[in-house]
């Protein structure tokens, strides 16, 4: 159920998503240690442009990138097909972007 | 077809690694809303956040954060390996590609183990 | 060993027929040998389908203990589990009766892919030099020995769960076609694999190249047109 052009964007947000995971690794593993806390983690996000960037970009890229994912998934093994399986790509898609871009906002710029 | 019949067709590495791929892929989607939807509370319940955030010293916690990392190691360098594989023509070596992807995600999930406790 | 014990799968719309057989064991003995004993010896009214006996014609295959092959070239001491065998119609394809299989969708699909000689030049113009030496020859020359036996079609799981997808064997002759200095419709074959069932969705299990029993490489022959269709979206955007 993947036609040329989804295939593309699957492969693009992918690669553009390997640097951005391996710097969320890192992070992660860094952040972690003595214990995480709200203020931690607002203390290295909130103002900083570098990061609404960098997690403003993974959000985008995870959001198209998991919504092409889903559909394979639905039509393989779910057998969704039609415009059923466009509309639920597409929810799936625009739902993990609102929720990013809000989760995104609200530990840099809010 | 009998269930045993059926994996004995699937047991060669290039689709446990299919399968590996698939199932952290859908694991990590599942995940996400999950995972935006807590850092949002900094906003909207920023003591709810905390005290989300002190669940994490949990033990049962932790170790389902160490399952979290190695399936977006697991994811990524599975995915890395089937993009060398469909772009790059290096097919003699996509078992071990495969294998080394593996390898690479545990050595990232102990890591990640070892600085957490 | 006296006996093989023998079981053939066969569709529930015959709730009577006979599954279990006991076929006397031989020295020398294919899977097809053993087909062909029960419907010659115990049950004339197994269907089944075979030609050239010899793997050139593709028409025999089935799933043996759950794994796709080329009956007539498969030694059933190889597969044997203990004294048992099952032999069943191949994966993914609409069962007709017993072992035969309709093999229309694996067929239309080869042409869905473009999989047929795209001529330029006519009788009266002077034979076209093949370099064999050349790269691309060497891509083409390294499928073109499919007989068309659909085992990589059965074996792929992809096919399974997404029945437009136009499956190993037709992508991989699309892939040699595309390589062969002689065909000339380049771009008619890159827009047929590239729509909806096109080499895109599959996701590089490589059952195809695991259980092909010429050692052919559809997997590879795949992952090619993957990289000439990409290259052709940069190119013309499309």
């Amino acid at each position: 159920m993947l036609n040329l052009r989804l295939y593309m964007l699957q492969r693009l947000t992918a690669l553009l998503m390997a640097p951005l995971v391996l710097g969320h690794l890192a992070v992660m593993i860094y952040a972690i240690q003595g214990g995480l806390s709200a203020a931690e983690i607002l203390g290295r996000t909130q103002g900083s442009a570098l990061w609404f960037t960098f997690y403003g970009t993974f959000v985008v890229a995870v959001s198209i990138h998991g919504a092409i994912g889903l559909r394979s998934i639905l039509h393989e093994w779910a057998g969704l097909k039609g415009a059923l399986l466009e509309a639920v790509m597409w929810l799936a898609g625009i739902g993990l972007f609102i929720l990013g871009a809000r989760a995104v906002w609200a530990v840099t710029f809010a | 077809m009998t269930r045993t019949a059926d994996i004995k067709l699937r047991a060669h590495p290039l689709w446990l690694a299919y399968i590996l791929h698939r199932l952290s892929g859908l694991a990590l989607a599942v995940f996400l809303p999950f995972h935006f939807w807590v850092l949002s509370l900094a906003v909207t319940r920023p003591d709810q956040l905390d005290g989300f955030l002190t669940l994490t010293e949990a033990h049962v916690v932790k170790l389902a954060e160490v399952g979290l990392v190695f399936l977006l190691a697991v994811h990524m360098f599975g995915g890395l390996r089937l993009m060398a594989l469909e772009w790059l023509p290096w097919t003699p070596s996509q078992k071990s590609l495969a294998a080394g992807a593996t390898a690479a995600s545990f050595l990232i999930a102990c890591l990640f183990f070892l600085k957490a406790i | 060993m006296q006996n093989l014990r023998v079981t053939i799968e066969r569709g529930p719309d015959q709730p009577n027929a006979q599954r279990e057989f006991d076929v006397p064991a031989q020295a020398n003995q294919t899977v097809l040998d053993v087909v062909s004993w029960i419907q010659q010896n115990a049950d004339p009214t197994l269907s089944y389908r075979f030609a050239c006996r010899v793997g050139m014609c593709g028409s025999c295959a089935m799933m043996v203990n759950g794994v796709p092959r080329w009956t007539c070239r498969t030694h059933i001491s190889k597969v044997l589990e203990g004294d048992s065998v099952t032999i069943g119609p191949l994966r993914n394809l609409p069962v007709i009766k017993d072992l035969a299989v309709d093999m229309d969708p694996f067929f239309d699909k080869w042409v869905a892919a473009e999989g047929v000689h795209h001529g330029a030049l006519t009788r009266d113009d002077p034979i076209a030099p093949v370099d064999p030496a050349e790269a691309a020859r060497g891509q083409a020359d390294a499928g073109i020995e499919c007989i068309n036996c659909s085992v990589c079609y059965a074996a792929c799981d992809t096919v399974t769960g997404n029945p437009d997808y136009l499956g190993p064997a037709a992508l991989q002759r699309a892939w040699t076609l595309l390589n062969d200095s002689k065909d000339s419709a380049r771009n008619a074959i890159l827009e047929a694999v590239s729509g909806v069932g096109g080499c895109h969705n599959c996701h590089s299990i490589g059952s195809c190249t695991a259980y092909c029993p010429n050692d052919l490489d559809p997997l590879s022959a795949i992952a090619g047109l993957k990289r000439e269709t990409a290259k052709s979206f940069f190119k013309r955007g499309r």
